[in-house]
């Protein structure tokens, strides 16, 4: 049984995750070597953020706090991962068989928010989803029974939304707009500061929030790819 | 041991020595080598080859690293051919180091996670007297760092006595003692493993099956390691291998030791790799002097090294046309242990031979030599039909055992104690820091070790995510706020 739930919710998590990696990423090398650095970025920003968390001991239950700052650090990383994609993409062009890799502006963003995402909802879930696998349940004594539920369907809104803030930041760098990059900080702050209202249980008010957001970050993230309504119409009627 | 490398077109017949299958081609990649090495174009650094020739230095020329323009000029479009081939095949190497490295990875961490066995710790090698059991963290700290100089210094005594008998060219003693090792590797401790496994899983086998299976299975290793085989299958063999070797030091060593033990092996290869009279540069100029052939067992290539001297004998799995050049490789390993063979140019790679001693029931003795090496060759068609150049040669990646084992025993012991935060930073900092390593490499374009930036990012992010990201990381995942 735990071992059901140990499946369902790593599959919830990171299916989608793990389909967009094999479908988009998998057969070019230098998408891969991205998407491991920015794996690393994120991880850097997360030790940073720990750092800081741990150094005020005071303020260490109130999350609240460490998770102000973690947002902050986090978004300062994606903007380090912007200026290092930037300045190394004649030098990816190079190095890759493929020769179209620098003609999208946004395939790097994408697969740098990939990196981001992964490594962001991995970190979240792992060890979760490792005790799921023991004996033991929640909600029978205490706690709820969609604990590890919940946490896999925000971890899975967490990965998609850090792939999707990737695309709008960069592209709201590269045109100069300010209302994107306030989007991606601004909604960035909001679902997280939503899921502080979990300890609580208040998932409806949390989750579906959160996945409004996630469908508007979308949208967005695919009109600043430069895709249109035409265009997606016609890929999922070719099927190609 | 015939020295194929004396005789220019030597064929393989039957009296040729089972390893003594590689030819060394030194002189065309040494012009091109150079050639490249001295056009510095003003690209960002990520634009350097990856895949890029290391430079051959010949004899009484080692100290001459950059031997200024040179007068021959076979035309700029070789050149820029031949770069741009570098060039192109970046990327792809890399992840052919990757994958590997991942592999080995996940076959430690999913038997650490799986089988008790290997967490547990009963008996200790005789290299590591001091067992750190006093509850003070001084003593412990002093137990790991004696316990680390001990096994430094039994290595670096085995690496001198392989140069000496490389320089003496007791050829014989090496390969046996290869063969040796890689017997007691591919059967002995594969037979432990099973067993423990078989135990974990509590699934009964009776030893007719369990001899049918081990035979089977250690004499295709044999033969896929030190002769000919399947890429795929050699491969598959080398990293699990190199991943029971990292199991046995994780079980054998104490924990601080471990941490010592990796942090002063980091600092060996780098000693040993890059200074001018490290054991293993002398090893290499001496294998470059003579073109010696490496030994594959402790290797890991991405690409086939076959026997080229027979014309059309050069059917390469790994797209084929290429026959395995093998020049001096600038060997970044280090030599672990007693008495472990390398391969004649120092490759690095890992050798063990087990010893068990009479008396104690379970004290073992771990030889081996520590590769921490990276190059990358280029490969050509060997002389006489075609000329050097083919535009089609595969380029071959390389990494020594040794590398694979200390990655996965970072991974592997970092997994031990039940964090996978831990386990996945130390994974992904591994990464990174090979990535690193291999643009290093296109810099400079020699021969570089492969641990020091690898360890060093893993052990900084391990102490790092097990002290203050984990419990960041815990009560964030507790009350489900996601950052």
């Amino acid at each position: 049984m735990t071992l059901a739930e140990f499946f369902s919710c790593s599959l919830l998590a990171f299916g989608a995750p793990l389909a967009m990696f094999a479908l988009t990423i998998a057969n070019d090398p230098v998408r891969i070597i991205i998407m491991i650095a920015a794996a690393f970025g994120w991880l850097l920003s997360f030790l940073v953020s720990s750092l800081v968390w741990y150094a005020v001991v005071p303020l260490r239950s109130h999350l609240a706090f460490g998770m102000v700052f973690a947002v902050i650090i986090q978004e300062v990383f994606r903007y380090g991962m912007y200026r290092l994609l930037r300045k190394t993409e004649a030098g990816l062009k190079e190095i890759s068989e493929n020769h179209d890799i620098g003609t999208n502006k946004m395939e790097m963003a994408y697969v740098s928010g990939l990196g981001f995402g992964t490594m962001s909802g991995a970190f979240a879930l792992v060890n979760v989803l490792a005790d799921s696998v023991g004996p033991g349940t929640l909600g029978l004594y205490n706690g709820t029974e969609f604990f590890f539920v919940t946490s896999a369907a925000m971890t899975l809104c967490m990965i998609l939304l850090n792939t999707f803030w990737s695309i709008i930041f960069f592209s709201g760098l590269d045109e100069k707009s300010h209302i994107k990059i306030v989007w991606v900080v601004g909604s960035h702050f909001f679902v997280s500061g939503l899921s502080l209202l979990n300890r609580n249980q208040f998932y409806a008010a949390t989750i579906l929030p959160s996945y409004i957001v996630l469908v508007a970050t979308a949208v967005m993230a695919f009109k600043s790819a430069g895709g249109t309504g035409k265009s997606l119409m016609q890929t999922l009627s070719s099927g190609s | 041991m015939s020295d194929t490398g004396s005789d220019s077109e030597a064929s393989a017949t039957e009296h040729t020595a089972l390893m003594d299958g590689h030819i060394a081609e030194a002189r065309p990649d040494r012009e091109i080598a150079e050639r490249i090495a001295r056009k510095r174009k003003s690209k960002s650094e990520s634009q350097r080859n990856y895949g890029s020739v290391e430079r051959r230095e010949e004899s009484g020329q080692g100290d001459n690293r950059d031997p200024g323009p040179s007068s021959s000029n076979p035309g700029v479009q070789m050149e820029t051919q031949v770069e741009e081939l570098e060039l192109k095949y970046g990327a792809r190497h890399v992840i052919k180091l990757f994958v590997p490295v991942t592999l080995c990875m996940l076959v430690v961490v999913a038997t650490i996670s799986s089988i008790n066995f290997y967490s547990v710790k009963d008996v200790y090698l005789a290299y590591t007297p001091f067992h750190e059991e006093s509850p003070y963290a001084v003593t412990k700290v002093w137990n790991a760092l004696a316990n680390s100089m001990i096994l430094l210094s039994v290595i670096a005594l085995m690496t001198v006595l392989l140069i000496v008998l490389y320089k003496k060219r007791c050829y014989k003693i090496i390969h046996g003692w290869l063969i040796l090792s890689s017997l007691m590797l591919l059967f002995l401790f594969s037979y432990l493993y099973i067993e423990e496994a078989l135990r974990a899983y509590n699934i009964p086998m009776d030893y007719i099956t369990l001899v049918f299976v081990m035979w089977n299975f250690g004499v295709m290793g044999m033969i896929v390691i030190h002769w000919k085989g399947p890429l795929r299958m050699q491969q598959a063999y080398l990293i699990f291998i190199a991943a029971l070797m990292a199991l046995v030091f994780i079980k054998y060593l104490p924990e601080w030791t471990t941490w010592a033990v990796l942090a002063v092996i980091s600092i060996w290869d780098l000693v040993a790799v890059l200074t001018p009279k490290g054991p293993l540069r002398i090893l290499v100029e001496t294998a470059q002097e003579r073109n010696e052939p490496i030994f594959p067992a402790l290797i890991y290539s991405s690409t086939v090294m076959y026997c080229m001297a027979a014309p059309g004998v050069a059917v390469g799995s790994a797209g084929g046309s290429g026959a395995p050049v093998q020049g001096a490789q600038a060997a970044g390993g280090e030599n672990r242990g007693g008495g472990g063979g390398t391969e004649g140019d120092g490759e690095g790679g890992f050798d063990a031979a087990w010893r068990a001693r009479g008396g104690s029931p379970r004290r073992l003795r771990v030889d081996s030599t520590a590769p921490a090496h990276y190059t990358t060759r280029l490969d050509r068609p060997r002389p006489p039909p075609p000329p050097p150049t083919d535009a089609e040669d595969e380029k071959g990646v390389k990494l020594g055992l040794g590398d694979f084992i200390f990655y996965s025993v970072l991974v592997g012991k970092a997994s031990s104690y039940g964090d996978w935060n831990t386990t996945l930073a130390c994974f992904v900092a591994i990464l990174i820091g090979l990535c690193l390593t291999l643009l290093l490499l296109a810099i400079f374009k020699k021969a570089l070790p492969a641990l020091p930036i690898s360890i060093t990012f893993g052990l900084i992010f391990y102490f790092a995510t097990r002290c203050v990201v984990k419990p960041f990381a815990d009560a964030l995942a507790a009350e489900q706020v996601f950052i």
